[in-house]
C-alpha cells in the first residue's frame, strides 16, 4: 500500500507546503527543529487540521479538504509513537498494549504474543508505566501502536528523549519491526545515524518545504544538502557491505563493491548484509595510493561532484563501486590535488572512525 | 436508634444525612459536566457561567436562600410551573436538598476542575489514535484519571451540605421532622432556655460526621491515586 500526503498550512512562523509518498518500509522525515516535521505527523494522525490537504492510504481517503473529508483520529488507524511515550498511567503494561485491540476492526495484523516477543517486553506485562525505564516505556508505546492494527505507523522522534544507551537498546527492535511487518512507517527524526540505520527513503524538510526526497544513500550523499543535514559536521554517506570475515585481531573485514573495508569488530554473522554510515569529515582523499600510512581502508573512487563551501571547506561526492561516498576536505586541498569531476582518487578511512551506532542492517524491502 | 439522642435530635441527624447524600449525588453529574466545560472548552458566556457557579460561595447564604425562594417558591417564576406539575420544593425536605446542592456546588466544581486540568490532553490524543472515539476516551482514560478529584469534590460537597444553614433555613424554614437539619436543630435548641445540652450533643455528632467524611475522602483519594500511579 502506498500513502499519499499533500499538505498546506499557514503557521505564525512559517508556511507548511509539502507533498510526498510513503511506500512500504520506513520513510524518514528529516530536518532541523521547526522544519514542520511534527506538524506533518499531527496532520497525518488527524490531530491537526491543515488549511489544505489530501491524505490517501491506498484507496481510503483520510483527508481531502476540497471535498470536506476529514476523518477523526480514531477512524484513521494511524498507530502513533510520540517522543514522550504517552502511556496510560492508570493501566498496566498489558492493558496499555491491549487498549487499541478493543477498537481495531477485525483480527488481522500481528498477534499480542508476537509483538511482546519482538519487543522483548514479556517480563514487564504486569507492571505500571511509572515503574519502567525510559527505553522500556518507549518499547511498550511502540507495541501499543502496533497492536491497534494500524494501516500506517507514525513515529515522531521516538528516540529523541533517550540517552545513547537506550537508543542502542531500541534500534534493533525497530529494525525487526521494519523487516517483520508490512506496515508503511513514517519516521520523524533529526538524527542522521538513526535514519541511516532504519530508513529506505528519506524526505528532507526545511522551513516547511520538501528540499529533497529519495533513497537514503542518494539523499545523504548529496553535497548540496549537507548544510541542511545538520551542518557539515553531521554530513556523511551510507554504503552497503556484507560481512566477509571476523579476523583474529578484533577486526571485521567487510566486502564492499569497491574492495575490502576493515572495521572494529561488528557482531554479525559471515555473509550478513550491513549498512555503514561514514562521516564525510572522516574521509581523506589522495590522488596516488598512499604508502606507509596507518589507515587500513584505502579504496579507489571517482569524483562525481564537487561543492565549494562559503568557508574553507569543500564537499566531494565520490563513486565508490556501486555506492556514493561523501568526503569533506578543504578548498585548498581540492585545488592543490586538482580535483575535478571524473578525477580518479583514493578514499582513505581510518578503521576506528566508524562507531558501532553507525552500523545497521539494511531494510529487506528492495 | 441510639438512646443518647432524643427522637427529635435523631430525626434532625437522619434528615441532614439524607439531604446531604441526595444533594451530592444529584449534583455530581452536572458538577463533572460544568467542571469539564470550564477546564477544557472555550465558549461564549464562559465567565458568566463561572461567576454563577461561584456566586453561592461569596453571597451571604441568606441571600442565596431568598433568591431560591423567589425562584423556586410556589409563586416563583420557576416554582409556579413546578407547582402545576405537582412538585413543591419550598418548605419541603426536597427544597433543603436543592439549597444544599446549590451551596455545595462551587466546592465540588473547583475540586473536579483542578483534576481535569491536571489530565494531560496528549494522553487522551494517544487514546484517540488507537481507535477510541471521544466517548470511549472519556470513559476509559479521562474518568479514571480524574476519579481522585471527583471523590474529593463529592466529599467536600457532602460536608458543606451537612453544615448548610443560612440558605436552607431561609428557603425551607426550620420545621422539626420535615426541614429541620442538624445545624437548624442546633440553632433551635440554642434559642430555648436549657437547650444547651441537646445542642452540645448535636455539635458532637456534627464534628464526628465531618471528621469521618474527611478521613474517608483522604483514604479513598489516596487509594485511587496509588492505583493510578502504580507506586
Amino acid at each position: 500500500m502506498t500513502v499519499q500526503v499533500s499538505l498546506q498550512h499557514a503557521f505564525d512562523a512559517f508556511a507548511l507546503d509539502v507533498a510526498f509518498e510513503l511506500p512500504a518500509g520506513v520513510t524518514a522525515l528529516f530536518g532541523p527543529s521547526g522544519a514542520g516535521k511534527s506538524s506533518v505527523i499531527k496532520a497525518v494522525a488527524g490531530l491537526m487540521r491543515p488549511d489544505q490537504g489530501l491524505i490517501r492510504a491506498g484507496d481510503q481517503v483520510l483527508l481531502d479538504t476540497d471535498k470536506g473529508i476529514n476523518l477523526p483520529p480514531h477512524r484513521r488507524r494511524i498507530g502513533c509513537v510520540f517522543q514522550d511515550d504517552r502511556l496510560f498511567p492508570h493501566l498496566t503494561v498489558r492493558q496499555n498494549l491491549s487498549y487499541g485491540r478493543w477498537f481495531s476492526p477485525g483480527k488481522g495484523g500481528v498477534s499480542f504474543d508476537q509483538v511482546v516477543a519482538m519487543l522483548g517486553i514479556a517480563p514487564l506485562l504486569a507492571r505500571r508505566p511509572q515503574t519502567l525505564s525510559g527505553g522500556e516505556r518507549q518499547r511498550v508505546a511502540i507495541g501499543r501502536a502496533l497492536l491497534s492494527n494500524p494501516q500506517i505507523l507514525a513515529m515522531d522522534e521516538p528516540l529523541a528523549a533517550l540517552d545513547e544507551a537506550r537508543k542502542a537498546e531500541i534500534l534493533p527492535y525497530l529494525e525487526h519491526l521494519r523487516d517483520q511487518t508490512q506496515i508503511p512507517i513514517l519516521y520523524v527524526s533529526h538524527s542522521v545515524s538513526e535514519i541511516t540505520r532504519l530508513a529506505g527513503k528519506v524526505v528532507v524538510l526545511g522551513k516547511g518545504r520538501v528540499l529533497k526526497a529519495g533513497p537514503v544513500a542518494e539523499v545523504f550523499s548529496d553535497p548540496n544538502l549537507s548544510p541542511w543535514l545538520g551542518g557539515v559536521r553531521e554530513a556523511g554517506s551510507v554504503i552497503t557491505a556484507t560481512v566477509a570475515a571476523q579476523e583474529h585481531d578484533g577486526l571485521t573485514r567487510l566486502h564492499t563493491s569497491a574492495g575490502p573495508l576493515w572495521l572494529p569488530r561488528v557482531d554479525a554473522a559471515i555473509g550478513a548484509a550491513l549498512r555503514v554510515r561514514i562521516a564525510a569529515q572522516d574521509v581523506m582523499l589522495a590522488v596516488q595510493r598512499p604508502e606507509g600510512i596507518s589507515a587500513l581502508n584505502i579504496l579507489p573512487a571517482t569524483v562525481v561532484s564537487l561543492r565549494m563551501g562559503d568557508g574553507p571547506g569543500a564537499m566531494v561526492q565520490l563513486r565508490l563501486g556501486e555506492d556514493l561516498l561523501l568526503a569533506r576536505i578543504t578548498r585548498r586541498s581540492a585545488m592543490h590535488l586538482g580535483l575535478t569531476v571524473g578525477s580518479p582518487v583514493f578514499a582513505v578511512l581510518k578503521t576506528v572512525a566508524v562507531a558501532p551506532g553507525d552500523i545497521g542492517a539494511p531494510p529487506i524491502t528492495p | 436508634m441510639p438512646d443518647w439522642l432524643s427522637p427529635d435530635e435523631w430525626r434532625a441527624v437522619a434528615l441532614s444525612l439524607r439531604v446531604s447524600l441526595w444533594a451530592t449525588f444529584l449534583s455530581l453529574p452536572l458538577g463533572i459536566l460544568v467542571a469539564f466545560a470550564l477546564a477544557r472548552r472555550q465558549f461564549w458566556g464562559k465567565q458568566v457561567l463561572n461567576g454563577l457557579v461561584h456566586l453561592p460561595l461569596i453571597l451571604p447564604p441568606v441571600v442565596t436562600g431568598y433568591l431560591l425562594l423567589l425562584t423556586f417558591g410556589r409563586k416563583g417564576f420557576v416554582g409556579q410551573y413546578l407547582d402545576m406539575m405537582g412538585v413543591v420544593l419550598a418548605f419541603q425536605w426536597t427544597g433543603a436538598v436543592l439549597a444544599a446542592a446549590v451551596m455545595a456546588f462551587p466546592l465540588m466544581v473547583r475540586a473536579i476542575r483542578l483534576s481535569v486540568e491536571a489530565v494531560d490532553a496528549k494522553v487522551e490524543q494517544a487514546a484517540s489514535t488507537l481507535g477510541a472515539s471521544p466517548m470511549w476516551v472519556f470513559a476509559t482514560i479521562t474518568l479514571p484519571l480524574i476519579l481522585p478529584g471527583i471523590i474529593v469534590g463529592a466529599v467536600l460537597a457532602f460536608a458543606k451540605a451537612m453544615g448548610e444553614f443560612g440558605a436552607t433555613i431561609t428557603f425551607v424554614a426550620n420545621i422539626p421532622g420535615q426541614t429541620q437539619t442538624l445545624p437548624s436543630a442546633i440553632y433551635a435548641f440554642l434559642q430555648v432556655p436549657g437547650g444547651d445540652p441537646q445542642a452540645f450533643r448535636l455539635v458532637l455528632v456534627s464534628i464526628f460526621v465531618a471528621m469521618a467524611a474527611l478521613v474517608l475522602s483522604e483514604w479513598a483519594s489516596k487509594a485511587v491515586a496509588r492505583r493510578i500511579s502504580g507506586a
